[in-house]
């Protein structure tokens, strides 16, 4: 079957990436009915608790994989066209500003694991990257990526999606500005500085289409299978809370008049490792109740971009008053964020 | 004997990479020494950017993701 699979992928790329598309989208049309036909044969009062939290977890579980597994393939293709070494090469020796918007944006499309965030990190500075433009691309990369933006599409709808991707990326090319404006790279670990400057190449071996959709099902495997966990986990705790919290209980803890619920909830966002695909679910329910969008929102960047484990790997190459000018700078910008957004809706 | 480094921080692909290294040396029959590097400094000096990164004999052959078997097995056939 693999093997079958495997030549056919060689032989005719166009044809699978049709059939794939058409087989996904009757998938997509089927599950949702279906989901809730099961919930209809289920015995539980719909209008129950119970009820309720059922239908939420078994119409969301099923829309929200599918779609994450469509986007992540795409993905998956898209990132084979950029490779870290050759953003790295469109990035090396340009002036700040434009090479924010640049950084930031490349953030989102080149392959990304927190895991090779420092290896990245040197390897952008050793080539001339200047040190704000690797910030934008460091903060982007992690906050605005494609599993975030897929929950936010399945359990927001499309408006909030694009709102936290353009809200991302402006924190992302702002804050990168302001810390390269405010010239630290003395502030960078010596050995870091120490090291050779590293010689800007681009590969430009011709990647075929079927190597592209084999990068696809690569990215669907590594990432769907990694947090595909998370995402059940994240629903059922979501679908717990439309079932069972009162109606509008969170608006006294995370209501907009409550001018203390911004930087609350950015703090306690910093020591949450949750990623995104664990706490969308939740703030999606939490929203229901009453919660505010711009705090929920800031939450969630909060959650995403200042994470505490990438602080103790970022802690080899930045000095701490680098990494706290970092976080400062970045829960700043999520701060106006929050409140913006609860004075404006 | 070829000296094969992987360089990478225990995330799951690193350690997937090693062990598909493993198979196909064995499946070839060649006797190799295999070394995990997780040290950052040591992994930037290979100016290895996305992990994991394999090294064959000082020279990088691969960085970013798990290679696949194919790619693998070409590191094994010529010898």
């Amino acid at each position: 079957m693999t093997a079958l699979a495997h030549r056919w992928t060689r032989e005719h790329p166009q044809l699978l990436l049709i059939l794939g598309a058409a087989l996904w989208l009757a998938l997509y049309r089927t599950l949702i009915p279906a989901s809730e036909a099961l919930v209809a044969l289920l015995p539980v009062a719909r209008d129950s608790h119970l009820g309720s939290a059922l239908q939420f977890f078994f119409y969301d579980t099923p829309k929200v994989l599918l779609l994450l597994t469509g986007i992540v393939f795409v993905m998956g293709m898209v990132n084979s066209y950029f490779t870290p070494e050759r953003t790295r090469a469109l990035l090396a020796g340009r002036a700040a500003g434009v090479a924010n918007v640049m950084a930031a944006s490349l953030g989102v499309v080149t392959p990304f694991c927190s895991c090779s965030a420092v290896p990245l990190f040197i390897g952008f500075v050793q080539a001339g990257v200047p040190l704000g433009v690797t910030f934008s691309f460091l903060i982007a990369a992690p906050m605005v990526n494609e599993v975030a933006l897929t929950l936010l599409l399945a359990l927001f709808g499309w408006k909030i999606a694009l709102l936290y991707l353009s809200l991302g990326l402006t924190i992302a090319i702002v804050a990168g500005w302001i810390i390269g404006r405010l010239r630290l790279e003395a502030y960078l670990e010596d050995w870091v500085r120490e090291l050779p400057p590293a010689q800007v190449l681009s590969d430009d071996g011709t990647v075929h289409l079927q190597d592209r959709i084999e990068a696809g099902i690569n990215n669907v495997r590594d990432v769907v299978g990694r947090v595909w966990p998370y995402i059940v986990a994240g629903i059922a705790i979501g679908a717990a809370i439309h079932g069972y919290v009162p109606q509008d209980f969170m608006a006294s803890i995370m209501g907009a008049d409550r001018w203390w619920s911004v930087p609350l909830a950015v703090l306690m966002g910093i020591p949450m490792y949750t990623n995104a695909a664990g706490v969308i679910p939740i703030v999606q329910a939490l929203l229901a109740k009453g919660a505010a969008l711009g705090t929920a929102l800031a939450f969630m960047m909060s959650v995403i971009a200042l994470s505490l484990p990438e602080m103790v790997i970022l802690r080899k190459v930045l000095k701490p008053r680098l990494i706290a000018t970092f976080i400062a700078v970045v829960a700043s910008g999520i701060l106006v964020v929050g409140y913006v957004f609860n004075a404006v809706l | 004997m070829k000296q094969i480094k992987v360089l990478g921080r225990g995330c799951a692909n690193c350690r997937n990479t090693i062990q598909l290294i493993q198979e196909v040396a064995t499946a070839h029959g060649e006797a190799i020494e295999l070394e995990k590097v997780e040290d950052i400094q040591a992994i930037a000096r290979h100016g290895v950017m996305s992990t994991p990164g394999v090294v064959i004999d000082g020279t990088v052959v691969h960085a970013g993701g798990m290679p696949s078997r194919d790619k693998v097995e070409g590191w094994f056939a010529g010898a």
